[in-house]
């Protein structure tokens, strides 16, 4: 059953201290959203978990079913069933999609226990058509070229070839239209199983009519301020997010310089 | 101003085992005269390298007599070559010819592929023709040594209109310093010709450092076509000094495929002059670095043809300390009106300590052209190793894609599979994996 945990975790960039102590429980079979307006940390705390190299953690504890979270690399973090979908994924020239995604699913296989070119193909195949991918972006170099919502496509399909315990969606809405928004959605949902927590950044409501979460947290200043039922993230796209910095008494949500 | 240089050569001695070998008369004199011409004239001047400071001291000496030839395979290159009753092959080593297979079929056609000295016997007239037309001995004091001590190389002369499909191979091994290495590859290719040339070379480690001093000379007819591919792997006591040079007539065209995989110093020169209107040029060069090699690639095109047209692509990994300028010179000439000439040169830097610089180079004295060119020097970008390694992917193998990615535009375009492969086979070698 998979418990990820989250405890006081802080962080900083370049010296600045962006996250100021974040708490998170998400266990298997459950969907946690994340909302705030930009430039509250809620992308950074996707980066710390991930382990980009820019961020420090400075405090605080990460766990993934008991196992220190914080003390593995970047590889070990997604072999131990970490996913993050990426707001700005990477473009690699040279690297086809197909040779890439086959790398990372044999980096979870023992040598000579490769998964299968045949079987492989077959399984992409299947994938991007669900996600109603044109079957040559399997050949195209890695995100290269591809508009804005092929990019956010890819990244759903790499966790659905992937199938990680723990994935988190950073602003995977953002720049979708409202076709490709359900195709994603539709994506994600298909993954929903007991056994697989989700963390979903937004900054929109919307992703939240195609994907029911469980849990809602807002995040200002570094911190989650508030959290609640669906009913929360319902008021926030009524209401906007002045009543809850009314109710906390903060004026500027912001943290850092983050945009 | 006159400084007394000490050559690698004796003109008495250069005359000598040409009269020896019973070279004609032709022969012996420009070979004298390039030992003449070598007092005279300075190294070349190379971009930001100095190669007054490399050790040029040791061109070995010239072999005296020919090995018959043993029709024997020897055992360091039965891995490189599939040989089958219909291959073309010859390999060389110490320049003498150790194997040489022509088919049947195309010796009918009167395909010549011989090694160079036989030709002059058999072909001399021929060889006359066009020996140093393309790189002359009067250029600089290397080419001028070379026209002296040439020994070993090739000879392919193609007919008017006979297309070859398979590939015609040479392999060169050097296995020790005191042979001049010093291989010329003559290739003429008669109008509306088609041909493809794939030749490898490779050295053993010695004591001494030697040089490898190499003329490739391409005669490209109207209409003609020819595929050049060549491939350096020569061990780091052999600097490499190498001139390749097409010039190509009236809707010819060349295509040269380059991998630089050597481990001791490169000074390579690849040309394509552009005769003809509608001639094209199309070259593409992939080099790994690796330990303190000291390397000095240029490509460049002369276009004097209308519509004539090249492309060239250089792309460079750099390991350790080693250090390579890319020099990349598009050339068009007053009245080559439509023209089109695009180059690229990129470097991957993968340890700080290495160091790569991109110098391309546009001269245009025609306005009805087009050009233009693109060049970036760079290290391994993190952002795409931390996306790798986000999907489980060790930092080592994320690495690795990365290169492999850089270097793909160019192996993957490479038309013949086999040297796709050997390519590939010498990249892996050459970053340590």
């Amino acid at each position: 059953m998979t418990k990820f945990v989250v405890e006081g975790l802080k962080a900083t960039i370049e010296g600045k201290e962006i996250l100021k102590g974040i708490d998170l429980e998400i266990k298997g079979g459950e969907i946690h959203a994340i909302m705030g307006p930009n430039g509250t940390g809620k992308s950074t705390l996707a980066s710390a978990l991930m382990g980009h190299p820019k961020y420090e953690v400075t405090d605080g504890s990460v766990s993934m079913n008991g196992e220190d979270v914080l003390e593995m690399s970047v590889d070990e973090r997604a072999r131990a069933g970490l996913f993050l979908a990426m707001q700005y994924p990477s473009e690699i020239a040279g690297v086809t999609n197909s040779d890439f995604l086959r790398s990372a699913i044999n980096a979870r296989r023992e040598e000579g226990n490769e998964i299968s070119l045949i079987k492989f193909i077959r399984q992409m195949e299947g994938k991007m058509k669900e996600l109603e991918m044109n079957p040559e972006f399997a050949h195209r170099y890695l995100n290269e070229g591809f508009s804005g919502g092929e990019k956010k496509r890819n990244e759903i399909l790499q966790m659905m070839m992937i199938e990680p315990k723990l994935v988190i969606l950073d602003e995977v809405d953002s720049g979708l239209d409202i076709d490709a928004l359900r195709i994603v959605a539709n994506g994600v949902n298909s993954m929903r199983d007991e056994d697989r927590g989700f963390l979903i950044i937004t900054h929109y409501q919307r992703l939240l009519n195609y994907i029911k979460p469980d849990v809602v947290h807002v995040m200002m200043q570094g911190r989650i301020v508030k959290s609640g039922g669906p009913e929360l993230a319902e008021r926030l796209e009524r209401d906007g997010y002045d009543w809850v910095k009314e109710e906390l008494g903060i004026t500027d949500e912001t943290v850092g310089q983050e945009a | 101003m006159t400084t007394q240089i000490v050559l690698p050569v004796e003109l008495d001695a250069v005359r000598q085992t040409s009269v020896n070998n019973g070279e004609p008369a032709w022969l012996t004199e420009s070979r004298a005269n390039g030992v003449k011409l070598a007092q005279e004239l300075e190294l070349p001047r190379l971009e930001k390298m100095k190669i007054e400071r490399w050790d040029l001291s040791n061109f070995g000496q010239l072999r005296e007599g020919y090995a018959a030839s043993a029709q024997q395979l020897p055992d360091s290159v039965a891995s490189l070559v599939d040989l089958k009753e219909h291959s073309n092959l010859i390999v060389q080593v110490n320049s003498s010819t150790q194997f040489a297979q022509l088919s049947p079929e195309l010796a009918a056609k009167g395909v010549i592929f011989t090694d160079l000295e036989t030709a002059v016997r058999e072909h001399g007239d021929l060889v006359q023709r066009y020996l140093h037309q393309a790189v002359k001995s009067d250029e600089n004091r290397l080419t001028a040594l070379h026209s002296a001590l040439w020994s070993g190389g090739i000879f392919l002369y193609v007919p008017r209109n006979v297309e070859i499909e398979i590939p015609l191979q040479s392999i060169f091994v050097q296995e020790d310093d005191k042979t001049t290495f010093a291989p010329h590859i003559l290739i003429v290719a008669e109008a509306n010709s088609r041909v493809t040339y794939v030749d490898n070379y490779f050295s053993a480690q010695f004591d001494k450092t030697i040089v490898h001093s190499g003329v490739a000379e391409v005669f490209v007819q109207a209409g003609a076509k020819v595929q050049f591919a060549t491939v350096h792997n020569l061990g780091s006591s052999t600097t490499d000094l190498s001139y390749r040079r097409g010039i190509v007539e009236n809707d010819g065209s060349i295509e040269w495929i380059i991998g630089e995989m050597n481990f001791g110093d490169v000074m390579s020169e690849t040309l394509s002059i552009l005769k003809g209107n509608g001639s094209l040029s199309d070259m593409k060069v992939i080099a790994v670095g690796s330990g303190s090699q000291k390397l000095n690639y240029t490509t460049k095109a002369v276009h004097f043809g209308k519509s004539s047209e090249s492309q060239m692509i250089t792309r460079a990994v750099m390991r350790e300390q080693s250090t390579a300028i890319i020099n990349g010179i598009t050339k068009i000439e007053k009245g080559a009106t439509k023209a089109n000439g695009e180059q690229t040169e990129k470097v991957l830097m993968l340890s700080p300590k290495a160091r790569g610089d991109a110098n391309p180079i546009l001269l245009i004295d025609e306005d009805d052209v087009k050009a233009g060119h693109a060049a970036s020097v760079g290290q391994v970008n993190q952002e795409q190793i931390y996306y790798l390694m986000s999907r489980g992917i060790t930092r080592e193998q994320a690495e690795r894609l990365v290169i492999y990615g850089f270097l793909a535009p160019v192996v993957t375009e490479i038309p013949l599979e086999p040297l796709q492969q050997q390519l590939q086979g010498l990249v892996e070698r050459k970053l340590g994996q």
